[in-house]
């Protein structure tokens, strides 16, 4: 047999010199052609998809940017006790109890001093009142409540500009506009440009952004309340669907009896990742809400729902990553007389684990740009207060993104991109985590 | 002829050992189906002590399924069946009562393709001992380790990197490492499916010392699709073909005497 293949294999090398490759026409240059051709479709289409994503960006940091530095306008406030604590309790309670308008008269006798305006004069006054934030009473009440030693001496209080001097002052309201049709008047301006030239008007980094919660006045309005709210579902989706994703997959996969019904759940699984996600939000509403009476626009809700959509893709990943472990692997443990758990869990979804983080984060990261079912729950409240708890009352930086792009104000549209980069941020950031997590876990064959 | 008529009538031809051993693994009419496919159509046979018994054939013929089928690993496919009896020490293996983890304790297997664990080599040997609790100490695992690593012939290559994976050993390292991982749990019987098809010449050598050396402690049943192979390491072979065992007797008889006309084909060399 061995000899009849020798020289059967040495017929064709001899039946092939008669046709040698070099006098026929095989098509190379087709060939190569086709493989150029199709070069050329991939760099064409990279290079679209990089100058979206760079015009994508760009845009939205080109608008955005500025909401990161807001104005502010400092002055020497004389913390007066006469006016503070009339009665002369200085307790927190009693400071916190009182009318907050008291506390317009200290504003109102530091800006006359800061413009040196006629103690008479009640228009300039109140033209100069209308440049500050009307937050400014309650922050200085909040103030003096937190540190009572503050009765009694001068300080300089670095006030917020309202929403529209700031964008005034960022160029985004232009003075070249009619005055009738323009937010600041030109007695504003007046007052602005004044009180730039002596410095008590300038631009800081907004960290109210990231601290804090809803208001209907732009500058005093952040995306605290909805990063604590994103971070809490955050947490319940990680908590919940990673164990029951991963558990499932693997009773699935390993466990379970190949047959219809094991194929029927299958087919169901790979539906449900198709399953729009506001029909998952209905079904949130109608179970969570109405059935279990859990809380209203409580990040434990919006965490249950998006569990809902994000199980499917992680079962799908983690499916996927089990099935690229090699059998090989399973048969060495059950040949050294591992159970078929020991096998599973020591062998493979340790070599599986690269997988099923990546699924996670992907899942968790969709779960994190999820709006419409959040909106079904009820979590596009006004929430000014912060959560303490997941059962409290929250928003998530999606429905806060979505909320402020219906303001109209300038101040409110600039705000908008910027919460766009801080949820852009925040993804990155989970991205980056399942990249080291992946390499962490990563083991070579 | 038809198969249903073969299935009915097929008688193996046996020629018994000169020098008899006691049996260790006593089959009867075992038949394998996989689906409505059947893979195995009633295969009886003893398996000797302390011997080395090699199962050849042509591919396809059953001689894998047949050996899967002694430590129950046909279990894991869904689907397949197993009909008739396997005896281990005259205890029936297929017994409902039977714990078949126990079962593979003490059946080890070895596989075609070299298969250990991606972890360090101290850890591939140590696992078989550490989930069965066979090491009461420390100490006591790390004898274990190294005595295996010395019965596998490895350990004199690997001492100086037993925390280094077991993966980037060579292939016949590996498959002595996976040998080393059988033994290690010390098993009466090893089960070695096509050991050195994966493996070069030299490697293979080695393997086939060590299998000799292993045959005083060990009942080693091998399959193998080499002839050369089966000659050299084994005592008893078994000849497969389209699911049935045709002929099994001593290796030096059923080599140069075979009884069966396809044995004589297949060790000729006229079909395969």
């Amino acid at each position: 047999m061995t000899e009849a293949t020798s020289s059967l294999s040495a017929s064709r090398i001899g039946g092939s010199e008669t046709r040698s490759i070099s006098k026929l026409d095989i098509g190379l240059k087709r060939r190569y052609a086709a493989e150029r051709r199709f070069r050329t479709y991939g760099l064409v289409a990279v290079t679209i998809a990089i100058c979206f994503l760079v015009a994508l960006f760009g845009s939205i940091v080109a608008k955005g940017y500025t909401a990161f530095q807001q104005t502010r306008i400092s002055m020497i406030v004389n913390f007066d006790a006469n006016i503070i604590a009339p009665d002369g309790d200085r307790s927190p309670a009693a400071i916190m109890a009182g009318n907050a308008f008291r506390f317009d008269d200290l504003i109102a006798a530091s800006l006359q001093s800061t413009l040196e305006l006629d103690p008479n004069d009640e228009d300039a006054l109140y033209d100069g009142l209308d440049l500050l934030s009307k937050g400014s009473a309650p922050m200085l009440r909040t103030m003096i409540a937190k540190d009572p030693s503050l009765i009694g001496t001068k300080r300089n209080v670095d006030f917020y500009a309202t929403g529209d001097v700031d964008s005034f002052v960022k160029g985004s309201i232009r003075a070249d506009i009619p005055e009738s049709q323009r937010l600041v008047k030109d007695r504003h301006i007046a007052i602005i440009q004044k009180l730039e030239k002596e410095g008590a008007l300038r631009l800081a980094f907004n960290t109210g952004l990231f601290t804090n919660g809803a208001s209907t006045r732009p500058e005093l309005a952040g995306v605290g309340v909805a990063l604590v709210g994103s971070l809490y579902m955050m947490l319940v989706v990680l908590v919940l669907s990673l164990p029951l994703g991963v558990a499932g997959s693997i009773y699935l996969e390993e466990f379970a009896p190949k047959n219809r019904w094991t194929d029927l759940i299958e087919v169901n699984i790979n539906n449900l990742a198709a399953v729009p996600s506001i029909v998952y939000g209905l079904l949130g509403l109608a179970v969570f809400i109405n059935f279990a009476h859990l809380p209203r626009s409580a990040s434990l809700v919006g965490g249950l729902v998006l569990t809902l959509t994000t199980l499917p893709t992680i079962i799908i990943a983690t499916r996927a990553a089990l099935k690229a472990v090699p059998p090989s692997i399973r048969e060495a443990g059950l040949g050294v007389g591992a159970s078929k758990m020991q096998t599973v869990f020591h062998h493979v979804l340790p070599l599986a684990m690269p997988g099923v983080l990546t699924g996670t984060i992907i899942g968790l990261a969709h779960a994190l740009g999820e709006t419409a079912p959040l909106l079904m729950i009820g979590m596009k409240a006004f929430i000014v207060e912060y959560p303490t708890t997941p059962f409290d009352p929250a928003t998530a930086l999606p429905t806060q993104i979505y909320m402020w792009a219906t303001e109209p104000e300038r101040a409110f549209t600039e705000r908008t991109s910027a919460a766009i980069i801080v949820l852009l941020a925040f993804l990155l950031a989970m991205n980056s985590l399942a990249i080291i997590l992946r390499r962490a876990f990563e083991r070579r064959w | 002829m038809s198969a249903v008529q073969v299935a009915t009538t097929f008688e193996t031809v046996r020629t018994p050992d000169p020098a008899s051993r006691p049996v260790k693994i006593h089959a009867a009419k075992v038949k394998v189906t996989y689906g409505q496919k059947e893979a195995l159509h009633g295969v009886s046979i003893d398996i000797p002590e302390k011997a080395v018994t090699a199962f050849i054939g042509p591919s396809g013929c059953g001689k894998s399924t047949f050996l899967r089928c002694i430590n129950r690993m046909n279990d894991t496919i869904a689907g397949a069946r197993v009909e008739g009896t396997i005896k281990l020490d005259e205890r029936d293996i297929y017994d409902p009562d039977l714990d078949v983890v126990e079962l593979r304790a003490r059946v080890g297997m070895v596989f075609q393709k070299p298969n250990p664990f991606p972890k360090s080599i101290f850890d591939n040997v140590a696992y078989g001992p550490r989930i069965h609790g066979l090491a009461r100490s420390k100490a006591d695992l790390e004898e274990i380790v190294v005595t295996s690593l010395q019965k596998a012939s490895l350990f004199n290559e690997v001492k100086d990197r037993l925390n280094e994976p077991g993966t980037g050993l060579s292939g016949g390292q590996q498959q002595r490492l996976c040998i080393a991982r059988a033994i290690a749990v010390s098993p009466e019987v090893i089960l070695m499916d096509e050991p050195c098809s994966a493996l070069d010449p030299i490697a293979t050598a080695k393997v086939e010392e060590l299998i000799d050396e292993l045959r005083a402690n060990f009942t080693i049943v091998i399959v193998t699709h080499s002839m050369q192979q089966a000659a050299r390491v084994s005592q008893r072979t078994a000849f497969f073909h389209l699911g049935h065992l045709i002929e099994e007797g001593p290796t030096d008889h059923l080599f140069t005497n075979p009884l069966e006309q396809r044995t004589q084909d297949y060790i000729t060399g006229r079909f395969g």
